[in-house]
């Protein structure tokens, strides 16, 4: 392995996601950093818009939490929480949500809710914030989580933000706008949605990790493309702005 | 220290004192009196004592929701609603935060309404984790949903609407568990959206940045649902940074004016640890220092014994 962590990897090839994008709806943790770091790398003009209501937020330091007081002062404009979900997520204005989550299954569904039974869960999550509405209504979502066997799973027991459901059709079916996760990036590699089946499958993978290596820490029977890429390694400026960011140690998921 | 329900009198008792001292304005007070009657909130806001405030504004089993989105949570409310010992509070709020945390672990509520229980950026509110997983340190009902739809809720109370509707919830499990979730269908298109009950709390506590003698409110930066809230609830008590002779107007400053708030308190530093713009940064490494406070039932007794003895 070469001098960046598999972290780094993850968010700098996150970050990539972001060019040409106009506009991205910002999640806590590590879509946080990832995002942040496109404006200073990828895509500089990049609208940031965080749920507390800042629209084109261009925070100098890593914001700990989606309100911290530098986004409000750097941002555009500043409106309501109503305001925010209401004029500008709900019509379908954002091109991409970025996300991250305690669970993803193979069709892209989210649960950042409660692992085991609701009403006497093994273990409380935080629970659902704006995901739900960010995974319907954007034009597309991106998710970004460490690549984990109890992270990547075969079902939910529970779905607080829907990706695609049971499989094609569905979020059609139930007139979401939004084409749903495009993308899971992890610290192995990049998995995206089968056309035909909506299973996310293997594109890419980061340099230095073996295939079986992914394969064990997925929590279902995962499809390898044909054209699988090796992911390009970060670039020299890329690893510096990110440290230069990176004051907290990137976030939380 | 008040008890009971002392509001209706301390206000005709102050408003007497007014017309004993300028008994000219006598008729014009009735027909305020008589031409208010039918609202809620139909005279200036008092100004009070935080411990006034709480005493009188927040009774045991009231729903009440502590608003501030990040910015301007009014902490220090909370801790008083924890010092004057409040019990089966539904508390309701977005992001129950600290703040909710530390109200959770001291027994006061019986019930939670909500839509994002972490402690952001940092990991999980254990107190929140230890009443829904353990039922520690008593049962505590929970009602739970997206932002967009607390939101909603809250425009809908402040609009003096039963519902809201939105594009929201679809496909997901959330609303199997939450009876003020539903399907609307639109009278003009047909089509199927969602629609959430409107939040109508009994009091709503904010901080804010300012507010004049007459106690007009005036915040800014990001202001959240609070201005939603206030005016969904039944009452309002706004702690504020300062007490200013008059407002100095400001763009995008949301401004509450004195006759939709019930009472404002003198409370600086009433946000902290998050923030008040202006004023002081969120405190970081707080949010940080409150995990492991928190983590453990033992440590946060002690917390609790220090800010109950305070």
């Amino acid at each position: 392995m070469s001098g960046w962590t598999a972290d780094e990897m993850m968010t700098v090839t996150a970050a990539r996601s972001l060019a040409g994008r106009t506009s991205c709806f910002v999640g806590i943790g590590l879509p946080s950093t990832a995002a942040n770091l496109a404006r200073r790398t990828s895509n500089p003009n990049l609208a940031l818009i965080y749920e507390s209501g800042a629209i084109g937020a261009k925070p100098t330091t890593l914001p700990l939490s989606i309100g911290d007081g530098e986004l409000g002062e750097t941002a555009d404009a500043v409106v309501s929480v109503p305001e925010i979900f209401n004029y500008w997520l709900q019509p379908g204005r954002v091109d991409v949500g970025f996300l991250g989550a305690a669970q993803v299954d193979r069709r892209g569904n989210i649960n950042t809710t409660v692992i085991g039974d609701y009403r006497s869960p093994a273990v409380r999550l935080p629970g659902a914030g704006g995901a739900p509405e960010i995974a319907a209504s954007c034009r597309e979502t991106i998710v970004v989580v460490r690549h984990r066997p109890r992270t990547l799973v075969d079902r939910l027991e529970f779905v607080t933000s829907l990706g695609f459901g049971d499989g094609p059709g569905d979020r059609a079916a139930l007139g979401l706008r939004g084409r749903g996760p495009i993308r899971l990036i992890t610290d192995l590699g990049v998995l995206e949605p089968d056309p035909s089946t909506c299973e996310l499958t293997l594109v890419s993978i980061h340099p230095g990790v073996e295939v079986e290596a992914v394969r064990a820490a997925t929590g279902w029977p995962l499809t390898v493309r044909a054209d699988l890429r090796v992911t390009e390694e970060p670039t020299v400026a890329e690893l510096a702005a990110l440290r230069s960011l990176t004051t907290r140690g990137g976030g939380v998921a | 220290m008040y008890n009971g329900k002392p509001r209706a009198a301390s206000y005709r008792k102050s408003m007497f004192i007014i017309i004993d001292a300028h008994g000219v304005w006598f008729l014009g007070w009735l027909l305020n009196e008589c031409s208010y009657s039918a609202q809620t909130g139909s005279r200036m806001a008092e100004l009070v004592s935080l411990a006034e405030g709480v005493a009188e504004l927040v009774h045991d089993g009231d729903a009440v929701a502590l608003e501030g989105f990040t910015h301007l949570i009014p902490v220090a409310a909370g801790q008083e609603i924890i010092r004057q010992g409040r019990r089966d509070l539904t508390l309701i709020r977005m992001t129950p935060d600290i703040v909710y945390d530390q109200l959770i672990g001291a027994g006061c509520a019986a019930r939670l309404v909500f839509s994002w229980g972490g402690n952001p950026g940092v990991g999980s509110l254990h107190r929140f984790r230890d009443a829904v997983e353990n039922a520690w340190p008593r049962p505590i009902e929970i009602e739970e949903h997206s932002h967009a739809g607390m939101a909603n809720r809250y425009v809908a109370g402040a609009s003096g609407l039963p519902f809201a509707v939105l594009r929201g919830y679809v496909g997901t499990d959330i609303a199997k568990h939450t009876k003020t979730v539903a399907t609307v269908t639109c009278p003009f298109t047909g089509e199927a959206l969602t629609a959430v009950a409107a939040l109508n709390p009994d009091v709503a506590v904010i901080h804010a940045q300012r507010a004049d003698r007459r106690g007009n409110v005036q915040l800014w930066g990001i202001t959240g649902v609070q201005k939603e809230a206030v005016l969904a609830a039944a009452r309002s008590l706004v702690t504020v940074e300062e007490v200013v002779d008059e407002l100095e107007p400001r763009p995008g400053a949301v401004v509450l004016p004195g006759w939709v708030v019930t009472a404002v308190a003198h409370v600086p530093r009433g946000a902290h640890p998050s923030y008040a713009q202006g004023y002081y940064d969120r405190d970081n490494d707080y949010y940080q220092s409150w995990d492991p406070i928190s983590r453990d039932r033992e440590t946060f007794g002690r917390w609790l014994d220090e800010v109950t003895a305070a």
